[in-house]
């Protein structure tokens, strides 16, 4: 029997004979993955009756792979269950190999891990998902606070800090990121002009919206806005990174080598963040500032020197100090979150995505409830 | 040129039986770069129709390059990919789809999807080409683990749960989920012990009688070499320096393919010079 040419199909078929003491079976065509379908429906309805005997004739078969070999292989499992001797004959050589394959390797495997019950594993994930989280926040403060020792022992051993990763940390996390910062603290600013001045001139205190520019985007929005985008960009960043290298052993190499993976992964980034922020930081409470007074000149008159005499009028270096002593406090949480998130990622790329979510949500959260316990701390010291 | 290279390599001869030999893919005038690293230059290959070519060459030689190419994973800089007689390049989006269901391909490490268990793995070729019922895609999925000798635990677990061999033999499994016209495997052998080494000569050896499979096979083990290859390549020098049956290498002077097959692994392997 010559192969047949490529992409030339014969229809598979089965015939069943239902003689007295024997179930006569010929079949015939190409038995692959190609006519699987239509071979599990041929094959389902073949039931020996009153028999004790099949006699299958396969001469006819025209093309065989593994997935046919199986189904004939399996069709012959059932017969002989239901009590039959099975007899085949007439398949070729080489088909006989295959069906030895298939028959030596007849095992079953669970597909996936047993799911059981979806009310038990409701409670199940429940339960999990709350041990998980109480861990997870036990083992962040513990990085924390090796991440806090490997640093403070810097000082004691300097070579412990890399210099090139820090300075190529900055200029990915600080210097790459005043763009977009600056463009929108920018519109931000020029925001709150656009809707302070249709609120004040009612009371024909049009010039008191340079006080509300001034102190919204030095006290909350410049600081709040930087550490937002930074979060998004750096801290999503930093998960991925340290968790595809997880992920590929690369850490574990590290370890091996006697690298610390905190001295060479987290403080870089740590501290180029803690440098990196408190300055996109004043750049965001300038371009605010800025954009704030362009729109002031341009739709309300209010020129740039008129501006800046009230400017001075309305806040001190304290007003900007408020601001910026948030800045380090935010990149930690910041770098922390996502240099943990990374380090935690194991087992497949899915996790890497899950932890990446996980780590900008909790800095942004993270970030706004630091900054709500920085504005009680302020008033009752009396910095408001 | 150096001198030591002769101007004609041993002539392919077809590979066993009597049918014409047809030829599966044909590589002609390849050049692949990586900016000024020249990995192949103008390089000619022909594979037949259900032969087995073996493809050696020292490490770094671009084996996987080559292999990337026949997938198109990698755009060589000149020459034709052709299969079964179609130029690559010309096959539209949906061609190339239906071209894809007859090949399979097992990278060098296995690059299994990680989301996935393994039994998983194996059914998503299954899935994406045909509309099995789930019983028979299990059933499917069954076999092969076996027939690659993985134990059934293996099936629900999850490919960073698996040893290397494993992971690859898993690889290994999906390659083979379609029974592929072609297969391509990019050293299926290593980290497996040798009874995990030789049943899979044996698996090679029964699929390729009974499916007609045509197999590029890049292997450093000479045991499959001598075992289960129909012929060889030799990749050295930026091109195919040598290609023929075993014992017509054996009779090539050229200084590393001398060292490569009468070293005293080749001895081990059971290579002799005739
Ligand atoms: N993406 C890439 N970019 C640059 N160079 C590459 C790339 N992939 C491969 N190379 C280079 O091409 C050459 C051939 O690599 P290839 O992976 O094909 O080797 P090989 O023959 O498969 O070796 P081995 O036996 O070790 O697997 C190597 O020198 C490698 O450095
Ligand atoms: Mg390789």
């Amino acid at each position: 029997m010559d192969s047949p040419a490529p992409n030339s199909q014969q229809t598979p078929w089965v015939r069943v004979h239902m003689g007295a003491a024997a179930l006569g079976l010929e079949v015939g065509g190409d038995w692959t993955v190609d006519t699987a379908n239509t071979l599990e429906r041929l094959l389902a309805d073949v039931r020996p009756g009153t028999q004790d005997r099949v006699e299958a004739d396969l001469s006819a078969v025209t093309a065989m792979d593994t997935v046919g070999a199986w189904l004939l292989h399996r069709t012959g499992q059932r017969l002989s269950a239901s009590g039959l001797s099975v007899d085949a004959t007439g398949l070729s050589p080489r088909y006989r190999a295959l069906l030895d394959q298939v028959q030596r390797n007849d095992r079953t495997c669970e597909v996936a891990p047993p799911e059981g019950n979806a009310f038990v594993r409701l409670l199940e994930e429940i339960g999990v998902g709350t041990v998980n989280a109480l861990t997870t926040f036990g083992q962040f403060l513990s990085f924390l606070g090796l991440v806090m020792v490997r640093f403070a022992s810097v000082p004691l051993h300097p070579r412990r800090l890399r210099i090139n990763a820090l300075v190529h940390q900055m200029e990915m996390v600080g210097l790459r990121a005043t763009p977009i910062v600056a463009l929108i603290v920018f519109l931000i600013g020029a925001v709150v002009v656009n809707q302070g001045a249709i609120q004040l001139r009612q009371f024909g205190a049009e010039v008191m919206v340079v006080n509300l520019l001034a102190i919204s985007v030095l006290r909350e929005l410049g600081p709040m806005l930087a550490a937002i985008m930074v979060a998004g960009r750096s801290g999503s960043a930093f998960t991925a990174q340290i968790g595809s290298m997880v992920l590929r052993e690369e850490v574990d190499a590290m370890r091996t080598l006697g690298l610390n993976p905190i001295d060479v992964l987290v403080l870089p980034r740590m501290l180029a963040l803690g440098i990196m922020l408190p300055l996109l930081t004043f750049l965001a409470d300038l371009l605010g500032l800025l954009g704030g007074m362009i729109l002031g000149w341009a739709t309300l008159g209010i020129t740039p020197a008129i501006f800046m005499t009230q400017l001075l009028e309305a806040v001190s270096l304290r007003t900007l100090a408020v601001g910026l002593i948030k800045a380090p406090f935010f990149a930690v949480i910041i770098a922390t979150s996502g240099c943990f998130y990374g380090m935690t990622v194991g087992g497949s790329a899915d996790s890497v995505g899950r932890n990446t979510t996980a780590a900008v949500v909790q800095s942004i959260f993270m970030v706004i409830v630091l900054d709500a316990l920085f504005a009680l701390f302020f008033s009752a010291i009396g910095w408001s | 040129m150096d001198d030591q290279t002769p101007p004609n390599p041993p002539s392919p001869p077809a590979p066993a039986g009597a049918e014409a030999a047809e030829v599966a893919i044909r590589l002609r005038g390849i050049t692949n770069r990586f900016g000024p690293q020249v990995i192949h230059e103008d390089l000619d290959l022909d594979v037949y129709r259900g032969e087995i070519l073996g493809v050696v060459g020292a490490s770094g030689s671009g084996k996987s390059v080559l292999l990337r190419t026949i997938i198109g994973l990698q755009q060589p800089a000149a020459g034709s990919v052709e299969i079964f007689g179609r130029d690559r390049l010309t096959l539209n989006a949906d061609e190339e789809h239906t071209a894809r269901r007859n090949w399979g391909v097992l990278f060098q490490d296995g690059a299994l999807f990680s989301s996935l268990t393994v039994a998983q793995n194996i059914q998503v070729p299954l899935r994406e080409y045909f509309d099995l019922s789930q019983d028979l895609l299990d059933q499917i999925a069954s076999y092969k683990l076996a027939m690659v000798g993985l134990s059934p635990e293996a099936g629900p677990k999850y490919p960073s749960e698996l040893s290397g061999g494993m992971r690859k033999r898993a690889g290994l499994a999906r390659a083979l989920a379609l029974d592929p016209e072609i297969l391509l495997l990019d050293e299926p052998t290593a980290g497996l012990d040798p009874i995990g080494a030789a049943n899979f000569d044996q698996l090679l050896a029964d699929l390729s009688r009974a499916l007609e499979l045509t197999v590029f096979l890049v292997t450093h083990d000479l045991d499959t070499l001598h075992t289960v290859c129909d012929r060889v390549a030799v990749l050295a020098e930026r091109r195919v320096l040598a290609v023929g049956t075993l014992a017509e290498l054996l009779q090539f002077d050229h200084p590393w393919v001398r060292d490569y097959f009468r070293g005293p692994r080749a001895r081990a392997a059971g290579i002799t010079i005739p």
